[in-house]
């Protein structure tokens, strides 16, 4: 449904048709300018896009200037603020992805449906392009079709797909099989080799008390699973501290579920198989903070699992695990509340996160204040990861020397790992943190592995020499991705993909990131594309420095990392590319000359460029 | 030379050659502007190429000056020329070093201006693109100096001032890193 | 008051409580290079030029609150290298033609360029496709100028109370925006008068039939660098910006 007509001057709206299909959005959130991201994507649900007429009754609605309005819809890159077309495909463009084949498929479906990536068919019905890592590393090539998963995909299924789209098929009445999301669970340990029955962690906790608890949060070392590696228990003591602004007693919970880290995909099994353990963690977590509220953020690419996360919630407020008089405590109301993102890596940045909960542009917040003294809507909030929630509802069940047990010293329990890449058995594994990579390597088959990329593009590039290291906070840590690359894979070009999704997710904020990434992404093309040489691999290094020392945030810091570990460990991979000694142009000197040869007619000598002979001239 | 005092800096005449791509002379005129320390300057070097010789090819040469952007296919042929004969490049003025003024056509297509200055302009009859062979061709888009060749220093300023000139090419042969400070140092 | 001070670059510094490291170095006459900061504003830290070394972690001046026996670090050749540097890309971000920009002499990233002596832009020139609004009468929006500051933004929403300016688009595609759905400045409540017309450090935000009016040579910046300014950054309030 449609009511966004493309004429041959461009859509046109209905003004009446659009407040009446605008209004029970808004009434739906309330009008509720914290809300804004939200209905944002519950609009152009609807519409296809977010017209302009329909931001500017947005922004009436919610009480926000329009240009901030605007400016919203303008950061998250599954909004839309020109027609996209009524099929929005977006191929997973994680390196997992390309080695599976999805640049091929991409190339076919263009061809299928006659358009050209990035642009929308001429009849408005379908556009093709790509996006960052959907978290279906163990199942690619993935895409998505108008926000929602498809897995596995092959030749066979994207010539079916194309047909489908140009029948106009809906999304309802495509084949089931296509949307299919294994969890891929290959080893189990504590957490995920456990029946952890809903509220047991929440009776647990409530018969401990809060001090208790906390005590058992000290005992247990739970440090952060998202990647950052802060212990849990200070955070929750400090948030438990915090004073709150005067006239209120508002603390939050808040879920990071943002798992947007290209190779991460335990936090989307976590969310499937485990949601109440999750929600007893979260509602643990009130407990120790004294928080009435609790937001998950969920990202955009998992906005599938909503139902099913909604109807938990649901059954848990039925059997009283939340809302008011939580397991029969008179004093403990607690609820929890799902807001989506829509497509924005930076936001799992926590401070970023908190930004878009509150319907901003997701641009990570100057610290301090830290969120556990000023987090959402100012106020002590404590941002954990899905997989640290998980594990302190276990901890509240079985204590913190039992947790404290597993593991390593310094990284206490379990970790899931998300494996993917040139392995046999691509999924989940849960190990006891110290495990050496190679005994990963071993047990998901990866036999001819070159490189393992820990802990996604920000994380460290790991060569052969190195897999006897662990995965723990003391050697290798990391939030959970593990890619493998066998010995014919082109290192270059993983560094190359890594580049950009930096460039692509940068919020923009700060000069260092926002240029330096684009800057690098431009570099890695220009040897990509036989024009480079040492100048580029020199620029390479003094843009890494800057960024690990000026950036806003974590994203800038660790955005070159992926190129600083190749650049040292497969130097080859880059040089066998390089064309000569000395700098070359950027840019193709002879087709630069084009546009004037087809305007003169002329073809002489003297209207073309030489190509410049390798290794100098 | 292999007798010379070592830490002494050898008094050999150096070699200055300079061009102008796509740039107004303006950046040439300012070389002018050192007035009579042009007889200093050419006590010290031997300028080869340049419009002030009026010397077409550019021999061996320890410093070269360019001033300008590179908008057609013989800039770059110039340029490289530069690049390949002499030991320092030096990117001079505002053109050389970021495009200037010609670089603001850069957003616009340059078929459709081609098209638009020779075939469809107000009063054009029987317009023709001219095809002389004899006539460089543009580059779809106007590059400063250092995107085509590397450059080993830039003396910004439209144009930069005689001092600022004299002071940049006097630290280099008395053997000093050039540095232009207040009020030397200027964009415009 | 406790008489409480940090130090920078080995100077002792005092400051109150509340202060960031540049309200101290404000307040003490210490130039430390800053673009996206206005002492009438909240800071914003999005710049970097300000990056400091506090007590050897990289930090932005502008935001990160003094503290007793704090060691900053600041004129440093590495510091200065890393500033020069963010510069550069901000110069190859936008269309910086000085020759023909109306700011030219009172320009702060021109200013600080010359600071640090920037010589050249370095990197390769991105020249984005950034159309001009000439539809206000009384001011033009030169957005190819734009390094993204906020500081408009910031003006107009919090001294204005209009929100005239927002950001949109991210990454590299971050650019300035007015509050009209047609997009055009003539088309907001915008007015000359407005404190967010005065407070663009570099040339977007243009007052029409004023351009050129100082000669060269009495600019703000012809007489002297900006390092010796740091009175008049110090006490730059929205509405003196026209004085000289």
């Amino acid at each position: 449904m449609t009511i966004v007509d493309t004429l041959e001057d461009g859509p046109t709206c209905d003004q009446d048709r659009l407040a009446d299909l605008l209004q029970p959005v808004l009434a739906r959130h309330g009008s509720d300018p914290l809300r804004l991201l939200q209905i944002l994507r519950d609009v152009q649900d609807d519409l296809g896009y977010l017209p302009p007429a329909a931001l500017t009754s947005i922004a009436r609605a919610v009480g926000l200037p329009r240009a901030r309005v605007e400016g919203v819809a303008g950061f998250y890159a599954f909004l839309h603020l020109v027609p996209a077309g009524r099929y929005r495909v977006l191929f997973s463009d994680n390196i997992i992805d390309r080695m599976l084949g999805s640049e091929e498929l991409l190339d076919r479906l263009c061809n299928r449906l006659w358009i050209e990536p990035g642009k929308v068919s001429e009849d408005g019905l379908v556009s093709v392009d790509r996006t960052s890592c959907t978290g279906m590393g163990d199942q690619g090539p993935a895409l998505l079709v108008n926000g929602r998963p498809l897995t596995r995909m092959s030749a066979e299924r994207i010539d079916r797909l194309a047909e489908l789209i140009r029948a106009q098929a809906p999304l309802e009445d495509w084949p089931a099989e296509y949307f299919a999301v294994e969890d891929n669970i290959r080893r189990r340990d504590v957490l995920l080799g456990t029946r952890w029955p809903a509220g047991e962690a929440i009776g647990a906790a409530i018969a401990r008390g809060e001090e208790a608890l906390l005590a058992e949060m000290s005992a247990s070392n739970l440090r952060g699973r998202g990647g950052a590696g802060f212990t849990t228990h200070v955070k929750w003591e400090s948030a438990r501290r915090a004073p709150c602004r005067e006239g209120s007693r508002a603390r939050y919970v808040v879920c990071n579920a943002d798992e947007g880290e290209p190779g991460t995909f335990k936090d989307r099994v976590l969310l499937t198989a485990h949601p109440d353990l999750l929600f007893d963690g979260m509602t643990v977590a009130a407990l120790a903070i004294g928080a009435c509220r609790g937001l998950v953020y969920l990202r955009g690419e998992y906005a599938y699992l909503l139902p099913e996360l909604r109807a938990t919630l649901e059954a848990r407020r039925r059997s009283g695990l939340l809302g008011e008089a939580i397991c029969g405590r008179p004093d403990f109301t607690f609820d929890i509340d799902i807001h989506l993102g829509a497509g924005a890596y930076v936001c799992g940045e926590e401070t970023a996160l908190l930004e878009s909960l509150e319907g901003k542009r997701g641009v990570p917040r100057n610290r301090p204040p830290f969120p556990v003294s000023e987090g959402y809507l100012r106020q002590p909030t404590v941002v954990n990861n899905v997989e640290t929630l998980c594990k302190a509802a276990v901890i509240a069940i079985r204590g913190g020397d039992w947790f404290a047990g597993l593991g390593t010293r310094q990284s206490t329990g379990s970790k899931l790992l998300s494996v993917s890449g040139d392995v046999d058995r691509p999924g989940i594994y849960e190990y006891p943190f110290g495990v050496p990579v190679n005994q990963v390597l071993k047990d998901c088959g990866a036999s001819d592995a070159q490189a393992v990329q820990v802990s996604g593009p920000s994380g460290t590039c790991l060569a052969r020499h190195e897999f006897s290291r662990r995965i723990a906070f003391e050697d290798v840590p990391t939030a959970g991705a593990i890619m493998v690359f066998a010995g014919h894979r082109d290192m270059f070009e993983v560094a190359r993909n890594f580049a950009h999704f930096f460039a692509h997710e940068s919020c923009g904020f700060c000069t260092p990131c926002r240029v330096g990434t684009a800057l690098v992404a431009r570099c890695m093309d220009k040897i990509a594309n036989g024009h480079g040489s040492q100048y580029e691999i020199n620029e390479i290094f003094r843009i890494h420095r800057l960024l690990h020392a000026a950036s806003h945030c974590g994203l800038g810091q660790t955005a070159c990392n992926a190129l600083f570990d190749t650049l040292h460990k497969f130097r080859p991979a880059y040089e066998r590319r390089l064309r000569s000694l000395d700098f070359e142009p950027g840019f193709d000197l002879d087709r630069a000359l084009a546009a004037a040869r087809q305007m003169t007619g002329r073809d002489d000598p003297a209207a073309h460029f030489e190509p410049t002979p390798a290794g100098g001239r | 030379m292999s007798n010379s005092e070592p830490s002494v800096r050898p008094a050999t005449r150096r070699c200055l050659a300079t061009t102008s791509l796509a740039g107004c002379f303006g950046c040439h005129m300012a070389l002018l502007d050192i007035d009579e320390r042009l007889f200093e300057l050419i006590e010290r070097v031997d300028i080869d190429r340049s419009p002030l010789t009026d010397i077409k090819r550019c021999g061996r040469c320890d410093i070269g000056l360019v001033e300008g952007g590179i908008c057609n296919a013989e800039n770059v042929h110039v340029l490289r020329e530069f690049r390949r004969q002499c030991k320092l490049l030096v990117a001079v003025g505002a053109c050389a070093i970021n495009g200037g003024l010609p670089a603001q056509r850069n957003h616009l297509d340059l078929g459709q201006c081609l098209q638009e200055v020779y075939l469809t302009g107000p009063g054009i009859v029987h317009g023709q693109v001219p095809d002389d062979p004899e006539l460089p061709l543009p580059l779809d888009k106007v590059h400063p100096v250092h995107e085509v060749v590397r450059v080993d220093y830039f003396i910004p300023g439209c144009p930069p001032s005689g001092d600022a000139l004299w002071k940049f090419i006097t630290d280099l042969l008395d053997g000093r890193t050039p540095r232009l400070g207040h009020p030397l140092l200027h964009f415009d | 008051m406790d008489a409480r001070s940090l130090s920078i670059d080995g100077l002792p510094v005092p400051f109150d409580d509340g202060q960031t490291i540049m309200d101290a170095s404000l307040a003490a006459g210490i130039f430390i290079p800053h673009l996206c900061h206005h002492p009438q504003f909240t800071p914003q830290g999005s710049c970097k030029l300000c990056t400091v070394r506090a007590n050897g972690r990289y930090v932005s001046a502008c935001t990160m609150p003094a503290s007793e026996g704090m060691e900053v670090e600041s004129n440093t050749p590495e510091l200065n290298d890393k500033r020069r540097t963010m510069l550069q890309m901000l110069f190859v971000e936008g269309n910086h033609f000085c020759p023909s920009c109306e700011k030219s002499g009172d320009c702060l990233l021109q200013a600080l360029a010359y600071e640090l002596e920037m010589l050249g832009p370095h990197f390769p020139q991105f020249y984005p496709d950034r159309p001009v609004d000439a539809s206000h009468p009384d001011v033009l929006l030169d957005f190819n100028r734009c390094i993204l500051c906020e500081l408009c933004v910031r003006a107009s929403r919090d001294v204005d109370g209009k929100s005239v300016f927002a950001l949109s688009g991210r990454g590299i595609g971050k650019h300035l925006i007015v509050n009209a759905e047609s997009g055009r400045l003539a088309d907001t409540d915008f007015s000359l008068a407005d404190k967010a017309a005065h407070v663009c450090p570099v040339g977007v935000i243009i007052a029409k039939r004023r351009g050129f009016a100082v000669p060269i040579g009495q600019r703000r910046f012809d007489g002297e660098p900006i390092s010796r300014r740091v009175d008049w950054l110090a006490r730059r309030r929205a509405d003196d910006e026209e004085e000289q």
